[in-house]
């Protein structure tokens, strides 16, 4: 099972670190980052197997969406199957 | 491999443009809770409910965090309350509150079914059930009413329109210290789906299994922007926009209620391909018709254009879910939609244009605030004009007329949350009382004899 972090605001020291230590401290591998600029703004990517979470989905997403308010970035944690369904037939 | 672009395509459709699942309804039969005690029969119908529904919110509000899709809605349909109520003597009342109850205990929004099917004539306990629904919608506030008075098999029954014109007036004189509310929550209904997991007309039908999950879908803040991004393209161009949007916005609501259904261990029954607005600004389906070309949605070109519009969304969301129903297609109420308050504020959206537009797209005349003075028979012929509409065209329609007692024409109703407010607005005010007076049954039309 895999799950997407996108992360998007105003490209500041440390967002990866912070996000990555998050994933790790919970048992979320992180499989692929992708960053990219978007309207001026830094958006990141990130590609998770949570196969093996140690929390709920729900409680990372409350974490590292606690970080981005910290931080003033949007952090936002969907399951995979969401893109897929939308944009794959 | 997924896309960057698709990915923030998908967040800024749920972040910006209010997309979301409108509902998780649950149908629950309650053919098993019949009894000739009308104590047993409200124990049987509330433990099956608290049974068959505990986990329903629970599941709803997991789904919505992990996959990070907002459901704005849980609720739950039931059989029609007057086939429940008919083996027992009492107050069918009791049943509203039975429902009430058990919709507080489950945590859901809405609980849909205190409803009748009279579309031929009145069966045993249909008539004490509509003659309670003002009274059952007074004392309870989460339960919604619907009547089935008409259908293209069976025609019209005129008895019951008369009765359902006097019957919304009292609904809203019973709560006029509440906006009128207990109107708002009453349909009545030509063609009515069994499976339509909207309010306030859901309720199970009898040919539906024991338990179902039905999903309905909103949108209409994505499709504007959709369309917004194409303002030199043709007509043609525009409806493959929208198709391809509806696409994406239905395989969520599949996504959401195989999940659903997996997770609470109930089959999965329809998506309803709908384009459901709120009051919240982008959320309008009349700014999609604006965004279109349309000076203010109302004027000339407006049936047209939402015509394209309903089919265009029905065309996208069938091949994106594996089992269709419910209302699918565009909704027209007027108090839940941004554009379409500002446009009968202006005076541009009559509820003659209302009546066209309900040809074309999904429902009928939705969430329509009429002058308190308004004749029970008037009401009525309101009804039996929309019910005329869709018993000839095969469709469903429906009227959900709020009476603003105390209020005249200019006047402003508020209900908040989802029901949003509006103008009072005009009617005619010549009688039809001689024609609802007469009573008996419309025959059904040719259309009827397909076999």
């Amino acid at each position: 099972m895999r799950a997407v972090i996108t992360v998007i605001g105003k490209d500041t020291v440390g967002i990866l670190a912070k996000v990555s230590t998050i994933c790790a401290d919970n048992g979320v591998n992180v499989v692929d980052v992708t960053q990219t600029v978007l309207q001026d703004l830094f958006a990141m990517v990130m590609l998770v197997d949570i196969t093996k979470i140690s929390c709920p989905l729900s409680v990372l997403s409350d974490q590292l969406e606690n970080v981005g308010k910290e931080m003033g970035l949007q952090i936002h944690v969907m399951h995979e199957d969401i893109f897929n369904s939308m944009h794959r037939i | 491999m997924l896309n960057v672009t698709e990915i923030f395509e998908t967040i800024k459709m749920i972040q910006e443009e209010n997309l979301d699942i409108r509902t998780i309804t649950m149908g629950i039969s309650l053919l098993d809770c019949i009894d000739s005690d009308i104590d047993l029969a409200c124990e049987k119908v509330y433990k099956k409910i608290t049974t068959k529904a505990k986990d329903l919110v629970r599941v709803g509000e997991e789904i919505e965090r992990e996959y990070g899709i907002p459901i704005i809605h849980k609720r739950i349909s039931v059989t029609p309350i007057a086939i429940v109520s008919a083996a027992c003597k009492g107050d069918p009342v009791q049943f509203a509150l039975t429902l009430e109850r058990a919709a507080q205990t489950c945590g859901v929004n809405f609980i849909g079914g205190y409803s009748a099917l009279v579309q031929k004539g009145f069966s045993a306990g249909d008539r004490e059930l509509i003659e309670s629904i003002p009274r059952a919608l007074a004392q309870t506030e989460h339960v919604c009413a619907s009547v089935n008075v008409g259908s293209t098999k069976a025609g019209i029954n005129l008895d019951a329109v008369a009765m359902m014109g006097r019957i919304v007036k009292e609904a809203s004189e019973l709560t006029a210290d509440r906006s009128c509310i207990g109107s708002a929550k009453l349909v009545v209904f030509c063609n009515a789906p069994e499976d339509n997991p909207f309010m306030a007309g859901a309720f199970h039908g009898v040919g539906e299994p024991d338990v179902i999950i039905n999903v309905g879908v909103s949108g209409p803040g994505v499709v504007r922007s959709a369309v917004a991004k194409y303002p030199d393209a043709t007509i043609t161009e525009i409806a493959d926009v929208i198709k391809k949007t509806a696409f994406k916005v239905t395989r969520m609501g599949q996504l959401v209620g195989v999940e659903a259904s997996k997770r609470l261990g109930v089959p999965f029954g329809i998506v309803d391909l709908s384009l459901a607005p709120t009051p919240a600004v982008g959320d309008s389906v009349a700014h999609i018709l604006e965004e279109i070309g349309l000076e203010c949605c109302g004027t000339h070109g407006t049936t047209a254009t939402l015509a394209m519009l309903n089919d265009a969304v029905k065309k996208g969301g069938v091949m994106a879910s594996s089992k269709v129903g419910g209302l699918s297609g565009a909704f027209i109420p007027v108090s839940e939609d941004a554009g379409m308050i500002a446009a009968a504020e202006q005076g541009v959206l009559t509820l003659e244009k209302l009546e066209a537009m309900t040809a074309v797209c999904s429902v009928g005349l939705d969430m329509i605030i009429v002058p308190g003075d308004i004749s029970a028979s008037t009401i009525a012929a309101i009804i039996a004009d929309e019910a005329a509409i869709g018993m000839v065209n095969s469709k469903t329609t429906a009227v959900r007329l709020i009476p603003a007692i105390g209020k005249k024409v200019g006047d402003t109703l508020e209900f908040g949350g989802l029901l949003g407010y509006g103008p009072v607005m005009p009617i005619s005010y010549k009688s039809a009382e001689k024609f609802i007076g007469r009573g008996g049954q419309i025959p059904a039309p040719m259309q009827s004899l397909k076999n």
